[in-house]
């Protein structure tokens, strides 16, 4: 086990420490960061396939870009936390603010508590598992991947999104513009057990407790009878 | 019938017949004017000043004995890396979508010819453009279509994009006769949508996070590439002065004459401020902070020639950016597909209908049997050309200044022809030391 003391050796010496990984054949993989006090861009752009768990709340843009590493928060995680995601786990054991995922393009984004506006933001592969609630504007233009929320969404989800999928086991307040609900098919309950199961809640939630939403596509060629929908 | 003169037909200035055209199209229609490129009115631009060459008071250079050097350096505030250019014109951001591969191949190839830069696009990296750019700068745009962490570590640039001249606070558009298979692939999109973009970055607003976004962006590449931030020609003070603070190496700053791939005409014509009213303000605030020169500025929209080039350095920027004059030295808008664009209801050099995917040339089109029309190494080599004439003309202008590098030029090597043209670039009138707004005799 790797402990890195942020407050003591700063940011700059811990993703250089980290990005050194790349590449490389090492027995370096687990990592703990402690002292992480709101810090922002904590374990950005690491690509190793190691272990990492920050003891404490982070700032923004924890895990950006991460790919191939398995970083677990014990806290809570400010704005885009995993944004751009390509691969690897993200795991947050608190609540994430503003934008968690934003344009993840793969791996896993699992959310203990809740979060916050705009989880998911045009989201392009990246799956994500909230045990919470989900703020306002969640999934606006989400691209592709898979939304799971074991509570309830806030207004305007799935806005103006294109085929990403979407699963909330509680109530929604409001759909976006162009986001329906859709009927879930034998396919849906497989891959959803199989992500409640990745996101560390088959206990929690059954896939037959869920509703899905997705594109209604009627605003993927632009109709000026649909205009007062933009 | 009487055989009295009749009044003669007479037109509107208001309700001109192009506007009445218009009109006519949106009531048949029912949606507005979409197009590619930049402003077509007429605006105060570089055309309305002139340099002071040199006489008694200064002495000019040699031209063809005198060195008068054209390099430039980007980055140097924090990058570990900073870019060094051998001339001061840059190729504009450009996306792969908007473009061929081959034309964006053939922008790397004549780039890096001519010693310059090349710039992605919202469409994410083309192995065309790695491949023959020597210096690539990746764009990082709010819809971060094909953005991952490989790329911004081979890239040699980042350029944060807030906005563009064309639509300063809108976002891209390309239209589904543009996605193609292989655009739909980079853009994780559904193929032959119409594909819009969107006007705000999806993970930040406002320039403290800004500010935090830059450290990300910093951190995931180990401070080596330069970044810069790009903003639309609109309030041009404050968006350099929040850039600088947000921690910005270079700034580009981009007029409303700057292209646009597509978007509405209206956008086009209506919003933003010509490029000569944003560069004053740009180095006025760089000034302020104490950063000109420290913090580079890059400009564009409406840059065509060497004159252009100098007479932008001389107002304080750094480099310029080229995107509409490097399409058409590529080729685009070329008489020789005349009867094509006939076909299409247009004209050689009025061509815009970029996004509709059918340019002859073969150049704003992912159509192959048209863009295998164009030739990349030929398309590279008149790039280099034009490049080449531009830094020769500057180098003309600079030495006839008497200045030993085109940055050495300054405003007062500058008078103006307008009164307007003297308020917006801060030089006097022609035969006045009169500067609108600030002083001087008439």
């Amino acid at each position: 086990m790797q402990t890195f003391d942020l407050s003591a050796q700063g940011l700059r010496a811990l993703n250089s420490s980290l990005h050194a990984l790349r590449g490389q054949t090492t027995n370096m993989t687990s990592w703990e960061i402690i002292n992480p006090r709101g810090a922002h861009a904590i374990a950005a752009g690491v690509d190793a396939p190691v272990e990492i768990t920050v003891r404490g709340s982070t700032g923004y843009y924890c895990a950006g870009m991460n790919k191939q590493a398995t970083i677990r928060i014990a806290g809570s995680a400010g704005p885009g936390v995993a944004e751009n995601m390509m691969s690897g786990t993200v795991i947050i054991d608190g609540d994430a603010s503003q934008y968690a995922g934003a344009t993840g393009r793969g791996g896993l984004l699992v959310i203990k508590g809740n979060a916050s506006s705009r989880c998911g933001i045009s989201m392009k592969g990246i799956d994500i598992v909230v045990h919470g609630n989900i703020g306002h504007m969640s999934a606006f233009m989400a691209q592709s991947g898979n939304l799971v929320v074991l509570g309830d969404a806030g207004e305007a989800l799935g806005d103006s999104l294109y085929e990403a999928r979407l699963f909330v086991r509680g109530s929604v307040k409001t759909l976006g513009t162009d986001c329906i609900e859709k009927e879930m098919r034998p396919e849906h309950y497989e891959a959803l057990e199989q992500l409640l199961r990745r996101g560390e809640a088959d206990g929690k939630a059954k896939p037959e407790q869920f509703r899905r939403y997705g594109s209604a596509r009627k605003l993927y060629t632009f109709n000026i009878d649909n205009a007062s929908a933009y | 019938m009487s055989d009295f003169p009749r009044t003669p037909p007479r037109y509107s200035a208001t309700f001109t017949p192009a506007v009445n055209a218009e009109i006519r199209r949106a009531a048949a229609t029912g949606i507005y004017d979409i197009r590619g490129g930049g402003t077509k009115r007429h605006l105060p631009h570089f055309d309305d000043l002139l340099f002071l060459g040199a006489s008694i008071s200064r002495y000019p250079l040699e031209g063809y004995r005198e060195k008068c050097t054209t390099d430039v350096w980007l980055g140097t505030r924090h990058a570990k890396k900073p870019i060094h250019l051998d001339i001061p014109v840059t190729i504009a951001g450009m996306s792969f979508g908007a473009l061929s591969g081959p034309a964006k191949e053939a922008l790397g190839r004549g780039a890096s010819a001519a010693g310059t830069s090349t710039t992605t696009g919202d469409g994410g990296m083309t192995e065309e453009e790695r491949g023959h750019s020597k210096t690539l700068v990746y764009q990082y745009l709010p819809s971060r279509y094909g953005m991952n962490p490989d790329d911004l570590r081979r890239a040699d640039a980042i350029e944060v994009v807030v906005g563009q001249g064309a639509k300063p606070g809108g976002g891209g558009m390309l239209l589904g006769q543009k996605i193609s298979d292989r655009v739909a692939n980079m853009r994780n999109l559904p193929k032959g949508i119409d594909q819009r973009s969107a006007c705000r970055h999806p993970d930040w607003t406002g320039p403290d996070d800004l500010e935090i976004k830059i450290l990300e962006l910093r951190e995931i590449t180990d401070w080596e590439k330069p970044i810069y931030v790009k903003v639309g020609g609109a309030r041009p003070y404050y968006d350099t002065a929040l850039a600088v603070k947000a921690g910005a190496d270079v700034v580009v700053l981009d007029g409303m004459q700057g292209g646009t791939a597509a978007t509405q005409d209206v956008f086009i014509e209506h919003v933003g401020m010509p490029i000569l009213a944003c560069i004053p303000l740009a180095v006025k605030a760089l000034q302020d902070l104490g950063m000109h020169r420290k913090v580079q500025l890059i400009v564009s929209g409406g840059i065509r020639s060497g004159a252009d080039v100098a007479k932008a350095m001389a107002l304080g920027a750094d480099a310029v950016a080229i995107g509409t004059a490097a399409l058409i030295a590529l080729g685009d808008n070329d008489p020789r597909w005349e009867e094509e664009y006939k076909k299409l209801g247009t004209t050689a050099d009025a061509y815009d209908d970029w996004h509709e995917g059918k340019d002859p040339a073969g150049i704003t089109t992912q159509d192959p049997e048209l863009y295998k029309r164009f030739d990349p190494v030929l398309g590279g080599r008149r790039l280099k050309n034009y490049l080449k004439v531009m830094t020769l003309e500057a180098q003309t202008i600079a030495r006839a200044c008497g200045k030993n590098s085109l940055h050495n030029l300054e405003p007062e090597d500058l008078c103006s022809l307008t009164i307007e043209a003297a308020a917006m670039a801060g030089v006097p009138l022609a035969g006045t030391s009169w500067i609108p707004g600030r002083g001087g005799n008439f």
